[in-house]
């Protein structure tokens, strides 16, 4: 334990003294300033005109400002965070010899990379703490909102949810930089990966769907039209992003009683059931995302644990 | 009961796929000497040594450091060895002072005497005065005294230096090759040290090994090995004579 401890500890005061760190914060800070900050005109507007939500505060992290909302950037850019803190943690060690003098401590050698990792998932959830703060700070000024225990809940899943998908990249990061020993190649591939599995799966998602089930032509049957979606949308989970976004707007939204996107409705049912429907729970809403979920945290845990196995086997002597 | 022996190894051997790195060896280190282990590059030095901490498991055969098996016993045998690594690296953007308490941390030294003992091992190796600098900022010489004092501050039984002396100047070599003497007389510190400058080596170790190709062809005190292969008996003899005799032999 004594290891762990100090690995961790030296980690942890290396991220929040390094440029990187800084650099990142501030972008990231900067956009949820702004993202939260049009959010929050749109909904004082509203407010004072409509007075329609329900839950006002959730609204400051769900309401595209102007091009996204803060939900959405974070799934967009969140791996981002997780690729620049590991991508070279284990490698860079080795090429500056530092990583033989660990392991040559009396430790055991998966208090490195345990150490590693955990101070990884400590720098994310500070990061994305203080951001919900600011704009929960934000939400007070501005707009006059007090989010309730209810939202303050929803909130906390919220946290939780993205811990686990950023710590995902965070263990992809980290075993290619256990894998390859150039900085330079660790960093394109968790990169290439990144956007492979964020925006590629999506479209390869679409074109698999249109080919197997063609909706462009003239009189489509409306079980075509299902089977493409239900393709389009199955292929689509591959994609962490997408498997992470439908989990979390929902959950952030109790509004919506589904993950799925795809909703055949006419213009006056909608109106209709918007103006019949209750706010799920927040019980209900955890089980209709509970898949969702648990292959989320799934994946992150497999992906340490594929981290882990390579780092013990592996010959110390570079 | 203790042997002897702080290091001990019977018929070890490490492959990589087909090829072998260390072939059979067998040899003993005793307690409170100093040990030159030479050979030329690739000779497996170094596989060896990390067998001896535990950080490779060996193809077959058994090493026993400081009465304990390293592959069963990783971090207690980790604790009683000192290890200086070839190249030994040091994060630039930290003070002295805070590398070393690093090590010490990983040690489990305790907070309470962790200054203490970092105070020590500075001054053992000199390097008291330099502790506002960066370890970045510092020449190859006074990092491989940080790197002695890393190694001294867990006050080990067994010293292993892997290469110590490369790439100093003269001036610098022959300061680091007193100060593992001195270890050695005043602390009764055992010393494991490979190298490549064999005037060096001569000069502070009591008996040597010699490895090529994986093998062990040549071990015992200076003298045993000045009269096995130069027949010289009055003492006047060089190590580098010994050395290439052996290598020519094979």
């Amino acid at each position: 334990m004594t290891g762990l401890c100090a690995v961790f500890r030296k980690e942890l005061s290396d991220h929040f003294s390094s440029y990187r760190f800084v650099i990142l914060f501030a972008l990231i800070a900067m956009i949820s300033f702004i993202t939260s900050y049009m959010a929050g005109m749109q909904l004082r507007d509203n407010l004072e005109t409509l007075s329609k939500t329900k839950f006002p505060y959730l609204m400051l992290f769900s309401t595209p400002g102007a091009v996204f909302s803060m939900v959405q950037f974070v799934a967009f850019f969140g791996p981002l965070i997780g690729l620049v803190l590991g991508f070279d943690s284990i490698n860079r060690e080795r090429a500056h010899g530092t990583l033989i003098k660990i392991v040559s401590q009396p430790i055991f050698r998966d208090a490195v990379i345990n150490g590693k990792f955990l101070a990884g998932v400590v720098t994310i959830l500070v990061m994305l703490l203080a951001i919900v703060l600011v704009i929960t700070g934000f939400g007070l000024s501005i707009v006059g909102v007090v989010p309730t225990f209810e939202e303050i809940w929803r909130i906390v899943a919220y946290l939780v949810m993205s811990i686990f998908y950023i710590s995902l990249w965070l263990g992809v990061s980290i075993f290619f930089s256990i894998a390859f020993r150039s900085i330079a190649t660790s960093a394109l591939a968790s990169v290439a990966l990144w956007i492979f599995l964020s925006f590629f799966v999506t479209l390869g998602a679409e074109a698999v769907a249109n080919s197997v089930a063609p909706v462009e032509k003239q009189d489509v049957q409306a079980e075509t039209i299902m089977r493409n979606a239900r393709i389009k949308e199955g292929l689509s989970l591959l994609s962490p992003m997408v498997l992470y976004s439908e989990a979390t707007t929902t959950i952030i939204d109790p509004m919506r009683k589904t993950t799925s996107t795809m909703l055949f409705m006419t213009p006056l049912e909608q109106i209709l059931s918007s103006r019949f429907q209750n706010p799920l729970s927040l019980s209900q809403s955890l089980i209709v995302v509970f898949p969702h979920v648990t292959v989320l945290i799934a994946l992150t845990l497999i992906c340490f644990a594929i981290s882990y196995v390579v780092f013990m086997l592996q010959e110390i002597r570079s | 009961m203790e042997p002897a022996a702080i290091i001990e190894t019977r018929n070890l051997t490490k492959q990589y796929g087909t090829q072998t790195a260390v072939r059979d060896l067998s040899f003993q280190v005793e307690d409170g000497e100093v040990f030159g282990f030479l050979g030329p590059n690739g000779a497996g030095k170094t596989t060896t040594i990390l067998m001896l901490l535990g950080l490779t498991r060996p193809s077959s055969g058994t090493a026993t450091v400081c009465g304990l098996d390293p592959l069963r016993n990783s971090r207690n045998v980790k604790s009683l060895v000192g290890y200086l690594p070839e190249n030994m690296g040091f994060y630039s953007d930290l003070t002295p002072l805070q590398s070393l308490d690093y090590v010490a941390e990983l040690n489990g030294i305790p907070r309470e005497i962790r200054s203490e003992r970092i105070q020590k091992s500075l001054e053992t190796v000199g390097l008291s005065e330099q502790i506002r600098k960066k370890v970045g900022a510092f020449s190859r010489g006074m990092r491989q005294r940080l790197g002695i004092a890393e190694v001294l501050i867990k006050e080990p039984r067994l010293m292993i230096l892997d290469e110590p002396t490369l790439g100093l100047d003269p001036e610098g070599a022959s300061q680091l090759i007193e100060l593992i003497q001195s270890l050695n007389r005043e602390r009764k510190m055992t010393v494991l040290v490979s190298s490549h400058n064999l005037s060096q080596v001569q000069k502070i170790s009591q008996r040597v090994g010699i490895m090529v190709k994986g093998h062990m062809i040549a071990k015992g005190s200076l003298e045993s090995l000045a009269k096995e292969s130069l027949g010289i008996e009055d003492g006047h003899y060089s190590l580098e004579d010994i050395y290439m005799k052996y290598f020519k032999e094979v």
